[in-house]
């Protein structure tokens, strides 16, 4: 199987069916995942807080979700996360595929990035990067459980160790 | 001129089936606590602009509950494309309630693109909500409320108000908001502690 797959398995496992997302190049594989298996409902969003709302409402109405996102998504939502995700005990998953590190060519990206983990701090919220297949499944699993046993978000950062990231075709 | 307070008190008259009713950061949720409070309703207290998106997760999560976002001109202006989303999604049970009034009052009465220049039915039209009315008058919103479900997809209706400010302020509890809500919806956690 590949990293997609499993990953796919740990989220349908923990009853995560509904993934509402802004597309990524480095998602593809889980959002055509997604797309062909009817357990998942997927849902794109314009942007990611707007994703961060719908699995919040979702959450509520009893249908467990995550948000995929790119880095520079995940740059859009710390209101979202500190004005509703937080405080009101909400456990959505967030799924983020790391740009900005690894051989990146886009300094937008890279400058984006250098925000995100002191942001999950500031925020004190829990954040798993996700580097091998094999301890991928173990760590997605433990963490989605510990965030709905606790009511509280969490993010999952797939690193390009596991994914492979976006490189430069043709780099000078 | 409408009232906000005055037509979410029509609103809520009008729910006997337990629907759900989101309602966005500042009056628009206060005078939603005032109108009465229920179990199934979700106050925010941050988050501007993700009342509809909100909405629409509990719309999907519960297809056959009637589930309303109220929400503010200021706040689907921050939000704008979440329209195009719910047009794509059709969710039957959707309604979006926007309470215009041309102006960000809660923050000293600044103007909004509503105020002079943007049109919020032809905006959310144009992201194919096709089922989107402008209020003529108190009769009229309360007609349309009665025939949301009538257009078979989601509907939004916007009303023109004025600028009074909300008749009191929602309890700022987010987890005890929370809780209540899940418990409205039957998705809470129940146990002893309820006793």
């Amino acid at each position: 199987m590949t990293w997609s797959d499993v990953f796919l398995n740990t989220l349908k496992e923990n009853g995560v069916r509904l993934v509402t997302y802004v597309p990524d190049n480095v998602l593809t594989p889980l959002l055509d995942g997604v797309a062909a298996d009817n357990y998942f409902m997927p849902v794109c969003a314009t942007r990611e807080d707007e994703a961060v709302g719908m699995a919040a409402g979702a959450w509520m109405g009893g249908l467990r979700g995550c948000v995929m996102m790119q880095t520079s998504g995940f740059g859009t939502i710390p209101n979202a996360i500190a004005s509703l995700l937080v405080p009101y005990q909400i456990p959505a998953i967030l799924i983020v595929s790391e740009r900005g590190a690894l051989g990146e060519f886009n300094s937008g990206q890279v400058m984006v990035a250098r925000t995100m983990r002191p942001v999950l701090d500031a925020l004190a919220m829990a954040h798993h990067t996700l580097t091998d297949e094999k301890t991928m499944p173990f760590i997605a699993d433990r963490a989605i459980k510990q965030a709905v046993a606790t009511q509280s978000p969490v993010a999952l950062i797939l690193s390009p160790l596991l994914t492979g990231g976006k490189v430069l075709k043709n780099a000078p | 001129m409408m009232n906000r307070g005055d037509l979410t008190k029509r609103l809520v008259a009008k729910l006997t089936h337990d629907e759900a009713v989101v309602a966005g950061i500042g009056n628009t949720n206060f005078d939603l606590y005032v109108a009465g409070h229920r179990p199934q309703n979700f106050y925010m207290l941050g988050s501007m602009g993700l009342a509809c998106p909100i909405a629409l997760g509990v719309a999907l999560a519960q297809p056959e509950r009637g589930v309303i976002a109220l929400e503010g001109d200021g706040s689907i202006l921050m939000n704008l494309g979440c329209l195009g989303t719910i047009a794509q999604i059709k969710p039957r049970n959707l309604t979006i309630i926007i309470m215009d009034n041309g102006t960000y009052q809660i923050t000293g009465n600044q103007p909004t693109a509503t105020k002079e220049t943007s049109d919020i039915v032809k905006i959310a039209q144009g992201a194919g909500i096709g089922g989107s009315v402008w209020a003529r008058d108190e009769k009229h919103f309360d007609e349309l409320i009665a025939r949301r479900f009538e257009y078979g997809g989601p509907s939004l209706i916007a009303a023109k108000i004025d600028d009074k400010p909300a008749a009191g302020q929602t309890v700022r509890d987010p987890a005890l908001i929370r809780s209540r809500f899940m418990r409205g919806l039957g998705t809470g956690r129940g146990g002893a502690l309820d006793a």
